[in-house]
């Protein structure tokens, strides 16, 4: 990036179910905390990008808790890529030299969506007629297409929850906190085969929240000492492919932003110290792996089963616990990977802490279909 | 508005029915490029761009290869289950979603390349608020 941007403060609430709070509220403590963490306020916010896809309005609402300053608020909803897409503004925004200190929210409540959502209003109901439109089915379909190429198992998929259940029991923000051994996958209720419910993320209440500041800023303020680089910040949609939108492909946009993040940073797969992957339903891990390069093309197979992305393996990834273990809070992910990240650089993770982590990458891709890529490194 | 209960109405824009109420599939395909879709009503091409005048209507094969689908087991309220999401790439094009029937549900049954053909039969008995019956298209296993 032509001149560098930083974030100097991140939160995330912990994710659960709050049935008796508001959106706003939700939004509130995680900005007051990145807020805090950054020894700002909210009358240094010369901007705000905010995002929720089932509250409209979330940034005044948030501000209308914290402090009603006026300032340009611009709502975002870019599906799971909501969060990630409101760094990606402020970084845009920054950047063109607007603003120097901007606030990104990301908030969603979603207690009582239960696991699957609802169907889409229409002339008659379509589940059941035009095959299956739940996450999970489609998440599903997407994985059938990667076994077929790739010979992976639904064994393979399953160990990807193993994996990431048993990072989360490293991590106190994590709504699942427990381990969750193969068997205990596998012969979980299947909910659209090959995924069981244990390879599912959870639906839950959720917010995270980051303060972003140009270079000149943050030296300004002092703030060096804590602030995390960004490297790379890039997004892309769907490109056209012959299946999709009937078949959602979320192999092309995390692709290409992928391989935009890296010629921006000029950091090289190998470089990566961890990832936080974008793992709503746990056979789209192995296909993000090779989406990322983090591995060859039908090699993603090979790095669950041979340990490569455990905490101590080659490249760690989802060393939170990822969104299978967290809960996907849909517009707050984006940022709540980001703040893992954080954490992981400064050498704050405690028991899961990736000994030395001095570069880590995040995703996220929303159905429609949205990829963010970001890059991080400690100043 | 119920205008002719002899004739239920196509459940999605991709099915139609001739004059003696026979249903079959319509789509479209670009001219300039050869992408080809699911619809019949389209703007552009999503492929190259190439306005509506490139699209030419056609009538897709109906039979196809199983891409890939699942065995969905937990659905909405009120939605029956176990059935089989389905992604068929019928011959010449395009790729359409349904729903796959007259086969089990063990993984064998839902491994790509599987040939299956598209059957017309009523929309699971649903009707809309005006009591209109619907006609679906279903995937069938095309025996060896």
């Amino acid at each position: 990036m032509s001149q560098d941007i930083y974030i100097v403060g991140i939160n995330m609430i912990d994710f659960g179910r709050y049935p008796y709070r508001t959106p706003a509220q939700l939004g509130a403590e995680a900005a007051l905390a990145a807020l805090d963490e950054a020894d700002v306020t909210i009358k240094d916010m010369q901007a705000v990008f905010s995002g929720s896809n089932y509250t409209t309005m979330i940034g005044q609402k948030v501000l209308q808790q914290i402090g009603q300053t006026g300032v340009q608020i611009i709502n975002l909803v870019n599906a799971c890529s909501t969060g990630a897409s409101a760094v990606r503004m402020a970084c845009s925004a920054i950047t063109a030299g607007e603003f120097d200190t901007v606030l990104c929210v990301g908030v969603e409540q979603m207690t009582g969506l239960g696991m699957l959502g609802g169907a889409v209003p229409g002339a008659i109901p379509t589940e059941g007629l035009l095959g299956s439109a739940t996450m999970p089915a489609v998440f599903g379909e997407s994985g059938m297409e990667y076994a077929a190429r790739t010979g992976a198992t639904q064994a393979d998929f399953a160990q990807v929850s193993v994996k990431n259940h048993h990072n989360a029991t490293m991590n106190p923000k994590a709504f699942l906190r427990k381990e969750t051994p193969l068997e205990m996958v596998l012969e979980s209720e299947t909910i659209a085969y090959p995924l069981t419910k244990f390879m599912c993320s959870i639906n839950v209440d959720g917010a995270a929240a980051a303060v972003v500041m140009s270079e000149e800023k943050v030296k300004q303020r002092g703030l060096m000492g804590q602030a995390i680089r960004i490297r790379a910040s890039a997004m892309a949609s769907a490109p056209w492919q012959e299946r999709d939108p009937i078949m959602h492909d979320v192999n092309g946009p995390t692709q290409l932003a992928a391989d935009k993040a890296y010629a921006m940073s000029g950091i090289d797969p190998k470089d990566l110290d961890l990832v936080e992957l974008h793992d709503c339903f746990a056979t789209v891990e192995l296909q993000h792996y090779e989406n990322l390069r983090l591995c060859g093309d039908g090699e993603g197979v090979k790095m669950i089963r041979d340990g490569s992305t455990e905490i101590g393996g080659k490249i760690p990834v989802n060393v939170s616990g990822g969104l299978l273990s967290k809960g996907h809070p849909i517009a707050a992910t984006g940022i709540a990977n980001m703040f893992e990240i954080a954490v992981q650089l400064r050498g704050q993770a405690g028991e899961r802490q990736i000994p030395g982590a001095k570069i880590g990458m995040t995703h996220v891709v929303g159905l429609g279909t949205s990829a963010a890529v970001h890059i991080f490194e400690k100043a | 508005m119920t205008t002719d209960t002899s004739l239920p109405i196509p459940a999605f824009s991709f099915i139609k029915l001739d004059k003696s109420g026979k249903p079959g599939l319509v789509a479209q395909r670009c001219t300039a490029c050869g992408a080809a879709y699911a619809d019949s009503e389209r703007v552009a091409c999503g492929k190259c761009g190439a306005r509506a005048d490139k699209l030419e209507t056609f009538t897709p094969s109906l039979e196809g290869t199983l891409h890939s689908a699942v065995i969905v087991k937990r659905g909405f309220p009120g939605v029956d289950v176990p059935f089989i999401s389905a992604v068929v790439d019928l011959d010449g094009g395009p790729t359409v979603k349904g729903t796959l029937r007259n086969t089990g549900f063990e993984p064998e049954n839902i491994a790509q390349g599987i040939r299956v053909k598209v059957c017309f039969d009523d929309a699971l008995g649903r009707k809309d608020k005006q009591g209109n019956s619907f006609i679906a298209h279903y995937f069938e296993p095309i025996s060896a």
